[in-house]
């Protein structure tokens, strides 16, 4: 089935923010990576089958203009947050991938009662218990997103021989990651202190082969959120709806529409 | 002319072997290959040929930092500016330079950059750069701001320096409720502020637009007169006539009794340049930020392997014709110097004569026959070329005191 995608932009604190949306129903909010979004997914396409699914652009990633400003994602959290509201949505759930996770679960710590679900795979945000998030200003542009899938074939047919524009665009993805989670590097100190007060039912899930956050950071989101439950997905790498899309599309449709 | 006399200070003693299957030395290969002893030697004798060059006649000695590599020992240049601020009388020590950008507190660098001026007696020139990437990392100092917090730091210091304290600072990056130190430069307004730099456009107009003279490290002729030309235009936008006493360059020259030495010894630039070991990976040279915007796509193709460094220096026979490495006994030194200050014209040179494995006693035989063959040859080479330095020529500080140097040179 072909899946209608409208694109527009909304001024969100003086910056004109992208989002691309598709389907009806329930509103899901998917919240991207710190290596950006391709412009479609199958794992998209799979969540706009049953639910109204908006994928915004982060300030300064994608087609999302920069907020010289921006200093971390707590901010990014605010203006997805404004998002919504200016698109007069009230009761989204939250889909966040990875750095985008971590976006999710801070918006979800300051409004507690806000979001339907939260859904958080592969989170950035906690400082892992056991092991350490992979610093990707140490690896090349190739490297750390090839480092996001367990499956070479996966990473493959969605980026196939890696163009230059995408290389630039990740070198773009980068700066920002680094201009809003620098120090310390890709989580908070104060956010696992502020979970408890979540009342929206979270769904974690992480892939069983991620390299780039340690599973030991979602055990800390089980525990803290107090209505979580935690999947662990087979043969799957960080960049899980990317990697696994069916398994992680069906996980998060049975989730969101309970 | 103001010669100057550099060495990058490089921790050669380890396992070149281990820094090959490594494959980059810069930032990640481990320092349990450092070795503490062989350090304690180099930095004595190091310590021993600066002083040693300001015995021959050198005019200024240039020091820098860099860190977590063996290509440099010093992680403070401001170490050793203090040590020769006791050590020398006469040479001016040249800071080229302190990356802004890493001092979390940029009020205590201007401290002490205030006591080296004043131990010294006045002889301190104050560099400032960005630093390079491995050091923003090696620091923990974020790559993205870099720029932002150079120009800030700067704006600081200056003010810091210039205007009586306390005051406040509500910067972007820098907060400083009370800003009051009591060291402060005896230079005044304040001491001389020069800008190194390689390839950044950027840095060249600031430079130019703040009346800073500009050290071109190492460049090849042709790159080097393009700098020049850059810095000129932008200098003569805010009423600066650019020239020799606004341009420097650094550029490897070793001498030696015989030119089959010489050339053994030239060799050893090419460990800096990682022909031996390798350096950094490119996206830690160059993080994600760091760069100009509009090299960002030429960048992200070469940091894949898919096109060729801008960094890119050919093979060390090529350099030697080229000029960028100059080496032989003193008169065949002197002839080639003469050819570059012909071609370039800077009104300040930098020896970078001793590197990698050359050892204690060439480097003070290199030394030696700079002061006594060299250095007076050179200078009697610039003057039939005209090529003063900012000293000799009486220039402003900075675009800030030019009037009032006018004013001063009329009175």
């Amino acid at each position: 089935m072909t899946v209608a995608w409208t694109e527009a932009t909304k001024d969100i604190a003086g910056t004109k923010m992208f989002f691309k949306r598709a389907g009806s129903g329930p509103t899901v909010l998917v919240l991207h990576r710190d290596i950006g979004t391709p412009d479609s997914l199958a794992f998209y396409d799979a969540l706009a089958e049953k639910f109204d699914v908006i994928v915004s652009h982060h300030p300064g990633w994608g087609k999302s203009e920069r907020a010289e400003w921006m200093r971390h994602p707590r901010d990014i959290a605010a203006m997805n947050a404004w998002l919504l509201t200016g698109l007069g949505v009230s009761d989204a759930s939250l889909v966040g991938l990875g750095f985008g996770g971590w976006i999710a679960a801070e918006m979800a710590s300051l409004a507690p009662t806000q979001y339907r679900r939260l859904v958080l795979v592969g989170s950035m945000g906690i400082n892992p218990p056991d092991g350490y998030i992979t610093d990707q200003a140490l690896l090349s542009y190739l490297d750390y997103p090839r480092m996001g899938f367990h499956n070479e074939a996966a990473f493959t047919a969605i980026y196939g021989d890696v163009s230059i524009d995408q290389l630039e665009a990740w070198d773009l993805c980068r700066e920002m990651s680094f201009r809003t989670a620098w120090k310390p590097y890709m989580y908070s100190q104060t956010l696992p202190h502020l979970l408890g007060g979540v009342q929206s039912p979270a769904l974690i899930i992480h892939g069983d082969d991620d390299r780039i956050v340690p599973i030991s950071a979602s055990h800390v989101y089980a525990k803290a959120l107090r209505n979580a439950t935690m999947t662990v997905v087979a043969e799957c790498g960080h960049c899980a709806e990317m990697d696994q899309p069916a398994a992680v599309a069906k996980l998060i449709t049975q989730f969101v529409a309970s | 002319m103001h010669l100057m006399y550099f060495t990058e200070q490089p921790m050669s003693a380890y396992d070149a072997k281990a820094g090959l299957d490594y494959g980059a030395t810069a930032l990640m290969f481990p320092n349990s290959n450092f070795n503490s002893n062989e350090g304690s030697r180099l930095y004595n004798e190091y310590l021993e040929q600066y002083i040693y060059a300001e015995e021959v006649g050198i005019d200024g000695i240039m020091l820098n930092e860099h860190h977590n590599a063996p290509f440099c020992m010093q992680a403070r240049a401001n170490m050793f500016a203090a040590m020769l601020a006791a050590a020398t009388k006469r040479v001016k020590i040249v800071m080229l330079g302190n990356p802004l950008p890493l001092w979390e507190n940029p009020v205590q660098l201007s401290e002490e950059l205030a006591m080296i001026d004043m131990v010294s007696k006045g002889r301190l020139v104050s560099g400032f750069v960005r630093g390079g990437g491995q050091e923003q990392l090696a620091n923990g100092v974020n790559p993205a701001f870099n720029r932002e917090r150079f120009q800030e730091a700067h704006d600081l210091i200056i003010k810091t320096w210039t205007q009586p304290g306390p005051f406040r600072w509500e910067g972007t990056h820098y907060q400083q409720r009370v800003v009051n130190p009591w060291a402060v430069p005896m230079q005044k307004p304040h001491p001389r502020i020069w800008i190194p730099g390689v390839i950044s456009k950027e840095t060249i107009v600031w430079a130019a637009q703040n009346g800073y003279p500009y050290i071109a490290l190492n460049t090849p002729v042709e790159r080097t007169r393009q700098i020049w030309d850059m810095y000129d235009k932008a200098a003569a936008e805010v009423g600066i006539k650019g020239g020799p006493e606004y341009h420097g360059l650094l550029k490897q020259i070793h001498v030696a009794e015989t030119e089959e030495k010489a050339l053994e010894n030239a060799r050893q630039f090419m460990w800096m340049q990682g022909e031996f070991t390798g350096l950094a990976h490119p996206v830690w040279s160059t993080p994600a930020g760091y760069g100009s915007p509009e090299n960002r796509r030429a960048f992200a193709e070469f940091s894949t392997g898919r096109s060729t460094s801008p960094r890119y220096r050919p093979a060390i026979e090529q350099q030697l014709k080229d000029l960028m490495v100059i080496a032989g006994t003193p008169k065949q030194v002197i002839a080639k110097i003469k050819l570059l200050l012909e071609e370039t014209r800077p009104g300040i040179l930098s020896f970078w004569a001793n590197d990698g494995n050359v050892t204690h006693q060439d480097s003070m035989t290199c030394i030696r026959l700079l002061g006594q063959e060299v250095f007076p040859a050179v200078r009697e080479i610039a003057k039939e070329l005209g090529l003063q330095s900012p000293f000799e020529a009486n220039t402003p500080v900075s675009v800030r005191y030019m009037n009032k140097n006018q004013q001063l040179a009329a009175e």
